[in-house]
């Protein structure tokens, strides 16, 4: 297989415009073939506009927009082989179910009998079977957004885009949304391009995610590497939590660097590709810092606060030399947890650090 | 699966729809005296026998309905045949009133469209500019554009100096003339229901059927139009309706030829030639017309509603 079929879509160098504000600044990422690709970020970061640059809905100012090979840049939104889940789901609300799920089949040409075997099929596939003569008006919420799911599915398009489809649902139907889209993902084989500000939506469903902030790509990768290998302060304080740590950087090594924490230890710990020598920054995520005798820390501080988060609790403790620390510890009856006031000492271990570019 | 709310569920609550009878009362008595109570009048006056100097006298009589329907001769005992006088009168003013509503449609409803897809305060202040003209009095509007489509005013005299026709481009006194002053005095009347309705139109459903394939003209037919059709049809009846009944354009900007039925029924009440009867089963005729269509109309509505 040639690599141009491996790649579903490439965005080549994408930069997007409005008056003086630039959008996007030069984006290029590449999005496999079946593949569930997340875009990740704030928002206003640009993730919504890169998505609509491939749906066809904004015109990129410069740079190109590869499809199975094809640059589409140039090409209109009805002439492009994608379909869009919209964020409020923009059905028609003239017609039904069936009529929603069926315009797009029949644009492209199909007769109304098979086109309507193709509605019975994705409707079954979205489990909307019975809902097929409401008017969207008469539906909930949830099943709103799978005939929105089932009308971009039915015309089988190469790319599926999705923007924010679960922002506007409630927590609990969120969750079970969530594993039927990654199921409707590997059933249907198709490409799916997911817009998310909710970093946990991002890392429970994504093949790859692109974490995007200011118009430009800060990271690609799964999501086990970006929340493990985080490569800048943005992506370490974006995705999960994360204590930023201020340390002097002295060594310098592939892939590892030594540097000296807050009261004077030196660790030697990954560091991220970029990283340079001097003031910079080391991230340790909550989870992986335990709390330990005054002496036996390799940061001293303060415990200030407790905070209850039902099976968690974070303990909050302002350092030594400035700063503070969050602590996530189990809320379990066999682990002591410091009271307020009490002086504490943090230990990790160097290798679950990181040292970030800034 | 969360629970299927009701199709006509609102947020109002028993509460709210409680004060609704206090605040539409005012409404109602002034409808009640003023529509009603004169209506009824003409309902009564066309029943009765004609005056010779204007007025009624107090006796029942059909004859009004007689002679909008049948000729019976000058001395009124040759056997009847259909009058079309009265009639064509009727056909023409409906003809006119529809052609100035087609003119308000294609022309009011890019306006509207753009009013309504202007940014931020633009839109109101488009809306400003279009009601400005309506602050002058129809009358002297109406003579002003008389005066400005005369064989000798001042468009022909351009036209003809500049050298682009060498007669006058006759419009007074003519259909078109009578078209061009309803479809003057009626536009905003189109561009206000549909500039609302195309204001609350969701734009997402535009890019949702580029998306799935459908051009422009797709578009607009299947999904656009469908979606402000209230505002159409709101703009259409707005328009048609008092175009049917007007009588200071036809008067003033059409000629014998484009006698229409408000004139007729303005003549029949002035000075001492007029016949109340008539007038009066004339307008009762007009109303049933325009009652009908809005009937079948709302019938239509319900069944596309079902």
């Amino acid at each position: 297989m040639s690599r141009d079929n491996d790649i579903a879509v490439d965005i080549q160098n994408v930069t997007k415009m409005y008056g003086g504000f630039a959008a996007l600044k030069g984006v290029s990422l590449d999005i496999r073939d079946n593949e569930f690709f997340t875009l990740l970020g704030p928002s206003g970061c640009g993730k919504t506009t890169l998505l609509r640059a491939i749906a066809g809905f904004e015109e990129v100012s410069s740079g190109a927009i590869i499809l199975y090979g094809q640059n589409i840049a140039d090409l209109l939104p009805n002439e492009r082989p994608v379909n869009t889940v919209f964020q409020q789901y923009a059905l028609f609300p003239h017609m039904n179910v069936t009529q929603n799920v069926m315009f797009g089949l029949l644009r492209l040409g199909q007769d109304k009998a098979t086109a309507k075997n193709r509605v019975g099929e994705v409707l079954e596939l979205v489990q909307l079977s019975d809902f097929a003569d409401r008017m969207p008006g008469q539906l909930s919420g949830g099943q709103q957004q799978r005939v929105a799911l089932a009308r971009a599915l039915a015309p089988s398009p190469k790319v599926l885009l999705l923007d924010e489809p679960l922002s506007a649902l409630d927590l609990k139907l969120r969750q079970a949304v969530r594993l039927e889209l990654q199921q409707i993902q590997h059933q249907t084989g198709i490409t799916f391009i997911f817009v998310t500000h909710d970093q946990e939506e991002a890392l429970t469903m994504s093949d790859r995610i692109a974490v995007i902030e200011a118009g430009q790509v800060q990271q690609i990768g799964s999501a086990r590497e970006i929340y493990e290998a985080p490569k800048n302060k943005f992506v370490a304080d974006f995705i999960g939590e994360t204590n930023l740590l201020e340390v002097n950087v002295t060594d310098l090594d592939t892939g590892r660097g030594s540097c000296i924490l807050p009261g004077g230890v030196q660790i030697t710990c990954p560091a991220a590709e970029g990283a340079h020598s001097g003031p910079g920054h080391l991230s340790v995520r909550p989870e992986r810092i335990a709390i330990t005798a005054l002496s036996k820390g390799l940061i001293q501080g303060t415990a200030t606060r407790h905070i209850y988060l039902g099976t968690d609790l974070h303990v909050e403790v302002s350092l030594v030399n400035g700063g503070h620390v969050t602590v996530r510890m189990q809320n379990s009856t066999q682990i002591k947890i410091p009271e307020v006031g009490q002086s504490v000492g943090l230990e990790f271990e160097p290798d679950s650090a990181r040292l970030l570019v800034d | 699966m969360a629970a299927v709310p009701h199709p006509n569920a609102r947020a109002t609550s028993d509460t709210y729809i409680g004060f609704g009878v206090p605040l539409i009362l005012p409404a109602w008595v002034i409808i009640g005296f003023f529509l009603v109570v004169p209506v009824a009048m003409m309902l009564m006056y066309s029943f009765l026998t004609k005056e010779f100097r204007g007025g009624v006298i107090w006796e029942f009589s059909i004859a009004a309905y007689d002679q909008f329907f049948f000729d019976r001769g000058l001395f009124g005992d040759s056997p009847p045949t259909i009058e079309w006088t009265y009639i064509s009168i009727f056909w023409r003013s409906i003809w006119q009133a529809g052609v100035a509503t087609f003119f308000c449609l294609i022309i009011g409803f890019p306006t509207a469209w753009f009013i309504a897809t202007r940014t931020g305060r633009n839109s109101t202040i488009w809306l400003f500019l279009i009601t400005i003209p309506y602050w002058v009095n129809l009358l002297i509007r109406t003579i002003s554009m008389k005066f400005l489509i005369r064989d000798n005013g001042p468009i022909n005299e351009f036209l003809i100096s500049s050298g682009l026709i060498t007669e006058p481009f006759h419009i007074i006194n003519t259909n078109l003339a009578v078209q061009l002053g309803l479809f003057y005095s009626y536009l905003p009347f189109m561009v206000l229901p549909i500039y609302a309705a195309v204001e609350r139109y969701n734009f997402a459903l535009s890019e949702a059927a580029a998306d799935l394939y459908a051009s422009r003209t797709v578009t607009l037919t299947k999904i656009i139009l469908p979606a402000v059709k209230p505002g159409i049809v709101a703009g259409c009846i707005l328009v048609f309706v008092p175009s049917l009944g007007a009588f200071l354009a036809p008067d003033l900007l059409g000629g014998a030829k484009t006698f229409m039925i408000g004139s007729l029924i303005e003549e029949q009440f002035k000075g001492n030639a007029g016949n109340w009867p008539f007038g009066a089963a004339a307008s009762m005729i007009l109303l049933s017309l325009v009652l009908i269509v809005l009937t079948l109309y709302a019938r239509q509505q319900t069944r596309d509603q079902d």
